[in-house]
């Protein structure tokens, strides 16, 4: 901020070169934490991956050849083409399941969290500015939510309305709000005293107004924290369910669900369970990883 | 402190107060659960017989309360498939689940504390490292995949433990593995960073200054008021535990609650489920009431807030 206000009068005449803007500045100290920085790497491999699996997949990962199944890791087929990691008891390629299966996992987790911290960012903001009997029915609907066992609740409700991709993420969503809405909570009640809090609400701006335009952008930070370290525990609930049975029905590829299939077959074929069960490990380290050097450089006093 | 823990007592009444609510409408969120409860190829005529007799047709307020009521006095209906009173079958459960968390949180206790100090004490030191790196693992890997794991190398490869079952102390270890690695991973990081931060304080270096050895700095000195943020994750870790034994009962076939409840749900056995929910949501509810009870000796200045 300081050396901006000193070249006052350049940054008016000319546009900020992006090599000086704050979110630059930022990444560059992100990318200096080697550890933040292997974590940003596994997340654009794993992003990639997934965007790109009609592209890199060696095999359809829904081909299944009965003649083929249960082949060891580096298997070599008739026709001369390699399974890396081997086939499943369908014959179905391993490989091409675990790239595909990572769709479904960033899918989930890209869309629960993005319910649950939008809905986490409402209630702490109304609740950390309004006070009162609000935030008190707030903070004791956080309490109710904690009380239960998240995955007994989860399979519990998915029981009921029955498995699907849309059932998973809304479940997931809704009653994955309390973190943030706590976090933000707190961000807002040193906010609210702030000067250019109450000079915005003394210049007479509307409540709507303050906080979309001077809380929301100043509790981003934090937000943005836990919505990273939230997006791995969402990876593994997903695969969770998945293994139950609970998740995105087969033959669709799903972490969980060829782990569940594997754990059938592990006296005799080990790499069923093993590479999908990796793949959740590398990813869920990553997005952790990433989600502490976040922390580390946006935000080292919050406690997650 | 007495008015503290009447409020806190109050405030656990009203959670589960709410807990019913959300119980009650689990079974409500189709909007009709006879469907849900009786067999699909029930007839009209038994659907609705059966709606008049379970008072599905009154308002759902008259019904909560109905629900609430039968709750109170542990009666959540009939299990469907067994016959026999829903929360019998539970609570017939519940010593297999208590049993496995406590087990796993002993090990994690036991194994995070120790290695979170000597993390904090000897930092940037090699053991430091692994101990970081190895709870970084910890808290990345997913429960059922580490559960598979370790049946495949030491029942399946060396044959040392049983993969399934309760029984004796053998047939404990590796669930209870399983269900602690991703608690001790949290409680070792825990440890480590309010260590840290402890033993960066003032009064340490005063303690130092007079003289006082390293061992009592650190086990005397430090880890008594590093110990307050440890006590309170043990509570909540203790529903993550709750949570994580539907997995791990459900891998090692540990006949606790959590596998009954994951069967009752692929058997449609609605009442059971309901009736487990209610009953690991109060067990947490009560156990963070005495962590906080623990608390207000560990701090004294909670009591006066």
């Amino acid at each position: 901020m300081n050396h901006q206000e000193a070249a006052g009068s350049l940054v008016l005449i000319r546009p900020t070169p992006w090599s000086e803007r704050e979110w630059f500045a930022l990444l560059v100290r992100l990318v200096r934490r080697r550890t933040a920085l292997f974590g940003l790497a596994v997340v654009v491999f794993v992003v990639g991956a997934a965007l790109l699996a009609p592209l890199i997949s060696p095999f359809d990962p829904l081909a299944q050849d009965i003649t083929q199944r249960l082949r060891p890791p580096g298997w070599q087929d008739a026709l001369g083409s390699v399974h890396p990691l081997g086939t499943d008891h369908l014959g179905r390629d391993i490989l091409a399941r675990s790239i595909y299966g990572a769709r479904i996992a960033l899918l989930v987790g890209c869309a629960a969290v993005a319910i649950s911290g939008a809905l986490g960012m409402a209630i702490g903001l109304v609740s950390g500015y309004f006070g009162g009997r609000i935030d008190d029915l707030f903070m004791r609907l956080a309490d109710v939510q904690l009380a239960f066992p998240f995955i007994l609740l989860a399979i519990a409700v998915i029981g009921v309305l029955g498995p699907s991709l849309q059932n998973i993420i809304v479940v997931i969503g809704v009653s994955s709000w309390v973190v943030y809405a706590r976090v933000v909570r707190g961000e807002v009640l040193s906010l609210r005293e702030r000067e250019f809090v109450q000079a915005a609400i003394a210049l007479g701006s509307r409540d709507g107004r303050v906080l979309v335009r001077h809380v929301l952008p100043n509790a981003f930070t934090p937000w943005l924290v836990v919505a990273t370290l939230d997006m791995a525990r969402v990876i593994v609930v997903e695969s969770a369910l998945s293994f139950l049975g609970l998740g995105v029905q087969p033959p669709t590829p799903t972490w969980g669900g060829m782990l569940a299939d594997g754990r059938v077959y592990l006296t005799t074929a080990w790499w069923l369970a093993t590479f999908p069960g990796l793949a959740i490990l590398f990813t869920v380290l990553g997005i952790n990883l990433l989600g502490d050097g976040l922390r580390d450089t946006l935000d080292p006093r919050l406690k997650l | 402190m007495k008015t503290f823990l009447i409020r806190r007592f109050l405030q656990s009444l009203l959670v589960l107060f709410g807990v019913s609510a959300i119980v009650f409408l689990i079974l409500h969120l189709t909007g009709d659960p006879t469907l849900l409860l009786l067999p699909p190829d029930a007839t009209a005529e038994e659907i609705a017989r059966f709606r008049q007799v379970m008072g599905f047709n009154d308002p759902v307020v008259v019904q909560y309360v109905r629900f609430l009521r039968g709750a109170v006095q542990g009666n959540f209906g009939e299990s469907l498939r067994h016959g026999e009173p829903a929360l019998d079958l539970v609570v017939e459960r519940l010593p297999a689940t208590l049993e496995l968390s406590a087990a796993a949180l002993l090990i994690a206790l036991c194994v995070a504390i120790p290695s979170g100090i000597l993390s904090a004490v000897k930092r940037n030191t090699l053991l430091d490292y692994v101990s970081t790196v190895v709870a970084l693992l910890g808290q990345s890997m997913p429960t059922f995949w580490l559960g598979i794991m370790l049946i495949l190398v030491f029942s399946v490869q060396f044959n040392l433990f049983p993969s399934s079952g309760r029984g004796d102390l053998m047939h404990l270890v590796l669930p209870a593995i399983t269900l602690g690695l991703f608690t001790t991973a949290r409680i070792t990081r825990l440890t480590r960073s309010g260590m840290l931060e402890v033993l960066g304080q003032d009064y340490i270096r005063t303690a130092r200054a007079k003289g006082v050895g390293e061992p009592p700095v650190v086990w005397k000195h430090a880890l008594k008021n590093a110990s307050i943020p440890i006590v309170t994750i043990v509570g909540i870790e203790l529903g993550t535990l709750l949570g994580g034994a539907v997995i791990t009962e459900t891998i090692f076939a540990w006949p606790g609650v959590g596998r009954l409840s994951v069967q009752a749900i692929y058997n449609r056995d609605f009442p059971v489920v309901q009736a487990a929910v209610f009953l690991l949501a109060t067990t947490f509810v009560l156990v963070n009431l005495l962590v906080d009870v623990v608390y207000t000796y560990l701090d004294p200045r909670i009591r006066f807030r």
